[in-house]
C-alpha cells in the first residue's frame, strides 16, 4: 500500500522542486513531525522517487525542508491563476475516514490538531439510509454567501474560481462564519501558536501562513501549489484517492493515481453538488457513495478513540456489524 | 427667551434638579464607574488573551455581544420614532416625554455599536471599513445607516435643547462657572427672535420627519445581517419590519420604565402623569399584539412546513430541555403579560404597567438571545464536535461582565444627563396648557403629594 503510493507520486513534481519531504511523509506515514524545523542530522530516512524511477532512501536532513511557495503580491493573490477554473470531485464511494487528508492539510498549512480547514463528517441522508464518510473542505462557491457579506473585501473570489481570504485585510466580524451555510471557516480565537520557521514568513493570502488572531481562515484549494502544478496535500495524502483536483476548463481532474475527465467522471458517476438547492454553486463535486470500497464500520473501527467519540450519535449503527 | 406660565413653572420645578448633584447620584454615578471599570478590565482581557475569553466559537460565532447590540440599538430607533412622533403629532400630552425618548435614542445609538466592536476579532482595524468598503454587505449598510443615524439623533436631540439652554442662561442658576459657560455656548445665542424660532422649528420638524423612516430603514438593514444568509430562523422575509416592531416595542417599554423612574425621583406627578402610564400602556398593547403576531407567524410556518432544518430550530425553542422555558418566558411575559395588564383595568395603573414593561424589556432581550444563539447552534452540516463549548454557547464573565457595563453605561447617561438639562423639557410646553390645569389647582408642590409620589 505504502509502496504504491510512493510510485505513484508523479516524478514531475518530484523533479521540479525535489522537496518532497512534506508529500512522502505523508505517504509514508514515518516523518510525523521533523519536517517543521531543524536541518541538524536526524536519523529519519525518507522514502522517495528518484529520477530514475526508483525508490530511494535517504536521510531527511538531506533534503530541502519545503518551504512555501513563491509569494505573489497581493494583487496576483486577488486575481488568481489566469485561465484556470479549479474543481475538485470527492468520490465517496473510497473514503473510509482515514483522515490523511485532515493531518496533511493541517501540516502543510501548519495548523494545529484542533483546527481543520478539512474535515470528515459522517452523513446518513434518511433514517433508513447508509451512513457514508463525507470529506468536506471549502466548497469555493461560485455564489459564495461568505464573500457576498464581507463588509471589507477581505474575503473574494478569484478568476480561477478560488474563494480566498486575505487575513490582512480581515477585521474578525465572522459575518462570512454566519453566512456559511456549510460551517466551513474556523476563527482564530487565541493567538496561534507559530513555530519559529514560519513566524516571520511573509504573509500570503495565497499560503495563509502565519495565521493572525482574531481572523478568520478555511480551506484555501492550496494556490501556492496549484501555481506550481502541484495537487494539494489531502489529494496527496489520501491512501484511496478520494480526491480529485483539477481545472474545468482543462477538463481534467487528478487524484494522484489517474488522471480523468471531469465531465466523463461526473457524468459516469452521477456526481453532484452538495445540497445543491441553496444556490451556492459550490466548485466541488460528490461523487454517490454506490459500490462503496470499504464498509462504513471500518473509518469508525479504526479511528482512534477522541474520533470515534464524535460519532458516538451512529454508535449503534457502526458497532452492531461488528 | 420669554417663559410662559407653565414653561416658567416647570422649569423652576426642576430647576434643582439641574442645580445640584446630590449624595444619591453620586452614589449610583460611582457604583456606574466602577461597573464600566469591571467591564474595561474584561475588555482588557479580552484584548490580551484573544476572543477565546469569550464563550463565542466556531459554530456559535456571534453571543452576548451581538444580542445587546440588538438591544441597544432597538432602544435607539424606538426613542427616534416615539420622539419623531410625538414631536410631529398635535397631541399636547406627548411633549414633556419626548426629551426622555431622545435620551433613550442617543444613548443606546452609541453603546449598541460599542458591542459590535467588541464582538469584531480586531478592531484595530475598523477603518478598514472605510478605506475597504464593499457594499453589498449588509454589514457595509448598517455601519452607514448607524453613522447617519447617530449624526440624527444627536442633531434631533440637540435642536430640542437650544431653547432650553437658554432658559437656563439666563436663569441665573446657582451654578459653577464652567458648566454657567457651557449653557451660554450651547444655547447658540438663541434669543427667541422670530427668525431664529422660525428656523428652529423647521429644523426640528425636519428631523423629526427624517428620523422616523431613517429609524425604520436601520432597523430593518440590522435584521438584514441576520436575514440575508442562509440560516434556519434568520433567513425570512420578515425579518425588517419584526425587527422595527421588536425595537418600537421594547424601545416603548423602557420609555414607561425611565417614565416611571424619574416620576418617582424627581417627583414629576405633573408632567408624568397617570394619562401618560395609560397612555404608553395603549400603545404597549397594540403593539405587544403586533410583535405577538409576527412572533406566532413566524414559529407557524416553519413549524407547519416543517423544513428539515427549521423544524430542528423549531424543536430548540420549544424542547424544554434546550431553551423551551425561555421561550415560554419570551413570549408569556414579553407578549401576553404587558397585554393582560393593560388591557385589565384594575391593573392599568401606573405600577403594574411599568413592572410589566420592566419584564417584557427583559424578555425582549432574552428573545434577542433566542433568536440569534439557537440559530447558531443549528448548523446544516451535523456539528459531530466532541468540543463541548464548540456544540454550545455558554456566555463567560467577560461577556457578562462588558453586559453589565454598558447597562451601566446607559443608566449613567441618564444619570448624568438628568442633572445637565431638565428631564421635562422646558421650551417644549408652550401648548400644553390644558393638560396641566389639573396643575394649576395645586401650583406648588405640597409635602402630601411629594411624598406620596
Amino acid at each position: 500500500m505504502k509502496q504504491e503510493e510512493v510510485n505513484d507520486k508523479s516524478r514531475r513534481d518530484f523533479l521540479k522542486t525535489a522537496a518532497l519531504a512534506t508529500v512522502a511523509a505523508t505517504a509514508c506515514g514515518s516523518l510525523a513531525c521533523s519536517c517543521n524545523s531543524k536541518k541538524a542530522p536526524v536519523s529519519d530516512k525518507v522514502k522517495l522517487l528518484s529520477p530514475t524511477g526508483e525508490i530511494v532512501e535517504i536521510d531527511s536532513a538531506y533534503l530541502n525542508h519545503e518551504e512555501h511557495m513563491a509569494i505573489v503580491s497581493k494583487l496576483e493573490a486577488r486575481e488568481g491563476i489566469a485561465g484556470k477554473k479549479f474543481v475538485m470531485v470527492v468520490d465517496l464511494a473510497k473514503c473510509k475516514n482515514a483522515r490523511s487528508c485532515v493531518s496533511a492539510c493541517q501540516k502543510w498549512h501548519y495548523r494545529p490538531k484542533e483546527t481543520e480547514w478539512l474535515t470528515v463528517k459522517l452523513l446518513q441522508d434518511s433514517d433508513k439510509a447508509a451512513p457514508y464518510w463525507f470529506p468536506k473542505q471549502c466548497f469555493h462557491c461560485d455564489n459564495p454567501p461568505c464573500v457576498k457579506v464581507c463588509p471589507v473585501d477581505a474575503t473574494y473570489k478569484r478568476q480561477d474560481g478560488i474563494v480566498l481570504i486575505d487575513s490582512d485585510r480581515c477585521i474578525g466580524c465572522k459575518f462570512c462564519m454566519a453566512a456559511c451555510p456549510y460551517s466551513t471557516r474556523v476563527f482564530n480565537w487565541d493567538e496561534p501558536e507559530l513555530s519559529l520557521d514560519i513566524k516571520n514568513l511573509a504573509y500570503s493570502p495565497e499560503t495563509g501562513i502565519p495565521a493572525k488572531v482574531g481572523t478568520v481562515e478555511k480551506c484555501d484549494f492550496c494556490p501556492d501549489r496549484a501555481r506550481e502544478g502541484l495537487l494539494p496535500p489531502c489529494v496527496e495524502a489520501c491512501p484511496n484517492g478520494v480526491f480529485y483536483f483539477g481545472d474545468e476548463n482543462e477538463d481534467t481532474v487528478s487524484n494522484g493515481l489517474e488522471t480523468v475527465s471531469f465531465t466523463q467522471l461526473i457524468k459516469d458517476r452521477s456526481g453532484y453538488r452538495f445540497m445543491e438547492d441553496l444556490g451556492t454553486k459550490p466548485r466541488v463535486y460528490y461523487l454517490p457513495p454506490k459500490d462503496r470500497e470499504f464498509p462504513v464500520e471500518k473509518g469508525y473501527q479504526d479511528a482512534d478513540s477522541a474520533i470515534k467519540e464524535r460519532f458516538k450519535d451512529f454508535k449503534d449503527i457502526l458497532e452492531a456489524k461488528e | 427667551m420669554e417663559l410662559n406660565n407653565y414653561q416658567q413653572e416647570a422649569f423652576e420645578y426642576q430647576r434643582k434638579n439641574i442645580e445640584t448633584y446630590g449624595k444619591r447620584a453620586w452614589g449610583w454615578t460611582i457604583f456606574y464607574v466602577v461597573c464600566i471599570l469591571v467591564g474595561l478590565y474584561a475588555l482588557y482581557l479580552q484584548i490580551a488573551k484573544g476572543h477565546g475569553v469569550t464563550g463565542m466559537r466556531d459554530n456559535v460565532v456571534w453571543g452576548l455581544f451581538i444580542v445587546n447590540f440588538i438591544f441597544f440599538i432597538g432602544l435607539s430607533y424606538a426613542g427616534a420614532i416615539i420622539a419623531g412622533l410625538l414631536h410631529l403629532s398635535k397631541v399636547t400630552w406627548g411633549k414633556p416625554i419626548i426629551r426622555l425618548a431622545q435620551f433613550m435614542t442617543l444613548v443606546s445609538v452609541i453603546i449598541g455599536p460599542i458591542f459590535i466592536l467588541l464582538c469584531v476579532g480586531r478592531f484595530d482595524r475598523m477603518h478598514h471599513l472605510f478605506i475597504y468598503p464593499r457594499i453589498q454587505s449588509p454589514l457595509t449598510w448598517d455601519v452607514m445607516a448607524v453613522l447617519t443615524f447617530f449624526v440624527g439623533s444627536v442633531l434631533f436631540l440637540y435642536l430640542g435643547l437650544i431653547k432650553d439652554f437658554s432658559v437656563y442662561r439666563d436663569a441665573k442658576l446657582n451654578i459653577p462657572k464652567w458648566k454657567q459657560k457651557l449653557y451660554k455656548v450651547l444655547a447658540l445665542g438663541y434669543r427667541g427672535a422670530a427668525s431664529q424660532k422660525r428656523h428652529l422649528i423647521i429644523s426640528q420638524n425636519l428631523m423629526a420627519i427624517i428620523m422616523i423612516p431613517l429609524a425604520i430603514m436601520v432597523a430593518s438593514i440590522l435584521s438584514w445581517i441576520f436575514g440575508m444568509t442562509l440560516r434556519p430562523g434568520w433567513h425570512s422575509t420578515i425579518f425588517g419590519p419584526y425587527f422595527v416592531l421588536g425595537a418600537v416595542y421594547s424601545g416603548c417599554g423602557l420609555l414607561i420604565v425611565a417614565m416611571w423612574f424619574y416620576r418617582k425621583l424627581y417627583k414629576l406627578d405633573y408632567y408624568f402623569t397617570d394619562k401618560h402610564f395609560t397612555y404608553l400602556g395603549y400603545v404597549m398593547l397594540i403593539l405587544a399584539a403586533g410583535y405577538g403576531y409576527f412572533t406566532f407567524s413566524e414559529y407557524f410556518t416553519d413549524w407547519f412546513a416543517s423544513e428539515k432544518w427549521n423544524s430542528e430550530l423549531i424543536h430548540k425553542l420549544f424542547s424544554t430541555s434546550e431553551y423551551g422555558w425561555w421561550t415560554l418566558f419570551a413570549n408569556a411575559a414579553g407578549i401576553a403579560l404587558p397585554i393582560a395588564i393593560v388591557a385589565i383595568p384594575a391593573t392599568r395603573k401606573p405600577g403594574p404597567i411599568t413592572i410589566a414593561a420592566f419584564i417584557m424589556v427583559i424578555a425582549m432581550w432574552v428573545k434577542r438571545y433566542l433568536i440569534i444563539v439557537p440559530t447558531l447552534e443549528t448548523t446544516l452540516l451535523p456539528m459531530q464536535d466532541t468540543r463541548i463549548e464548540y456544540v454550545k454557547y455558554a456566555a463567560t464573565w467577560p461577556e457578562w461582565a462588558l453586559t453589565i457595563a454598558g447597562i451601566a453605561s446607559f443608566l449613567l447617561f441618564f444619570t448624568v444627563m438628568s442633572k445637565f438639562v431638565t428631564v421635562v423639557p422646558v421650551s417644549g410646553l408652550e401648548d400644553t396648557h390644558t393638560v396641566h390645569e389639573q396643575h394649576l389647582l395645586h401650583p406648588e408642590p405640597t409635602l402630601e403629594n411629594t411624598s406620596k409620589a
